[in-house]
């Protein structure tokens, strides 16, 4: 029997380490990325609790949660290839001129 | 043999995201967020929902993460250098980041340390998620689907090459000559 706390430990650390990826790498697609492995992390703590409730709304929640995740995706990438193409650079620190500098 | 199973497969989805973390070239972080999403999918067919197992496997990590490779590859994305970041954020981040991790963590033990799965409880099955799906939530799943097309319309007017107009006077102009001209011979 695993406890539930090991998977919502698991849970926590996917997604510190989707936080981790979104604040330190500076490549636009893999803080794209790290979106999608903090929400994995949420979908595990939704469908652990699911389980331990005994209860169906979690799988429903973790359904909506994917098709959210489809449609920003689908945005997403839109908008990174318009980036590219007017700005020619995935780097995300060279995406600056809304700044003051 | 459960505990097990999970072992193996938290330790593979850890894994997979450190792996993200760690490459440069974002096609590696892809495919490693495709073994992370693989062995969360095993974890939720030992949690019992296995509907969302397959719904994982079939549209996260055949869908979402096709789209994203097939993006990567479209704009030849390499290796981005790195810039140097401010001396806080270098300083501070990775043990505010740890503390945030830790903090998870010792909350969660705290609150639900004594609750343990068993797992001879019947498995949710699918019926039962369609159910709810079209009874309780119908409202979220028909805002969904506009949802779905405001995104589909957005993804296709942000990533569609415009003509330049110019281009697009000079083919008109050549269209409507050659109208002109089968008109004249007729």
């Amino acid at each position: 029997m695993v406890p539930l706390s090991y998977y919502l430990a698991l849970s926590a650390i996917l997604f510190c380490l989707g936080v981790a990826g979104f604040l330190f790498k500076q490549d636009i697609i893999t803080v794209f990325i790290s979106i999608e492995l903090m929400l994995n992390g949420v979908n595990l703590a939704f469908v652990a609790f699911s389980h331990a409730l005994h209860q169906v709304a979690g799988n429903v929640f973790v359904f909506f949660v994917m098709v959210v995740a489809a449609a920003e995706a689908a945005v997403g990438l839109a908008i990174i290839i318009a980036v590219v193409r007017n700005r020619n650079t995935l780097a995300v620190d060279e995406l600056s001129q809304l700044g003051d500098k | 043999m459960q505990l097990t199973l999970f072992l193996i497969f938290g330790a593979l989805a850890v894994a997979g995201a450190i792996n993200l973390l760690v490459q440069r070239h974002p096609i590696y972080s892809a495919l490693s967020l495709v073994t992370v999403m693989g062995a969360l999918a095993v974890e939720y067919l030992l949690l019992g929902a296995e509907f969302i197992a397959f719904v994982q496997i079939i549209v996260y990590a055949g869908a979402i993460m096709v789209l994203f490779v097939f993006v990567i590859m479209v704009l030849n994305a390499g290796e981005v250098i790195d810039q140097p970041r401010s001396r806080i954020a270098a300083f501070l981040g990775l043990p505010i980041l740890t503390l945030l991790a830790i903090e998870l963590i010792s909350r969660v033990y705290g609150d639900f340390g004594a609750t343990t799965l068993t797992m001879g409880s019947p498995m949710v099955q699918t019926g039962p998620i369609g159910q709810s799906l079209f009874h309780e939530f119908l409202l979220p799943f028909e805002v969904t689907s506009v949802l779905f097309l405001v995104g589909v319309l957005g993804a296709v007017v942000l990533a569609a090459r415009r003509e330049k107009p110019q281009v697009v006077a000079a083919t008109r102009q050549q269209h409507d000559q050659e109208k002109a001209m089968a008109a004249a011979q007729r």
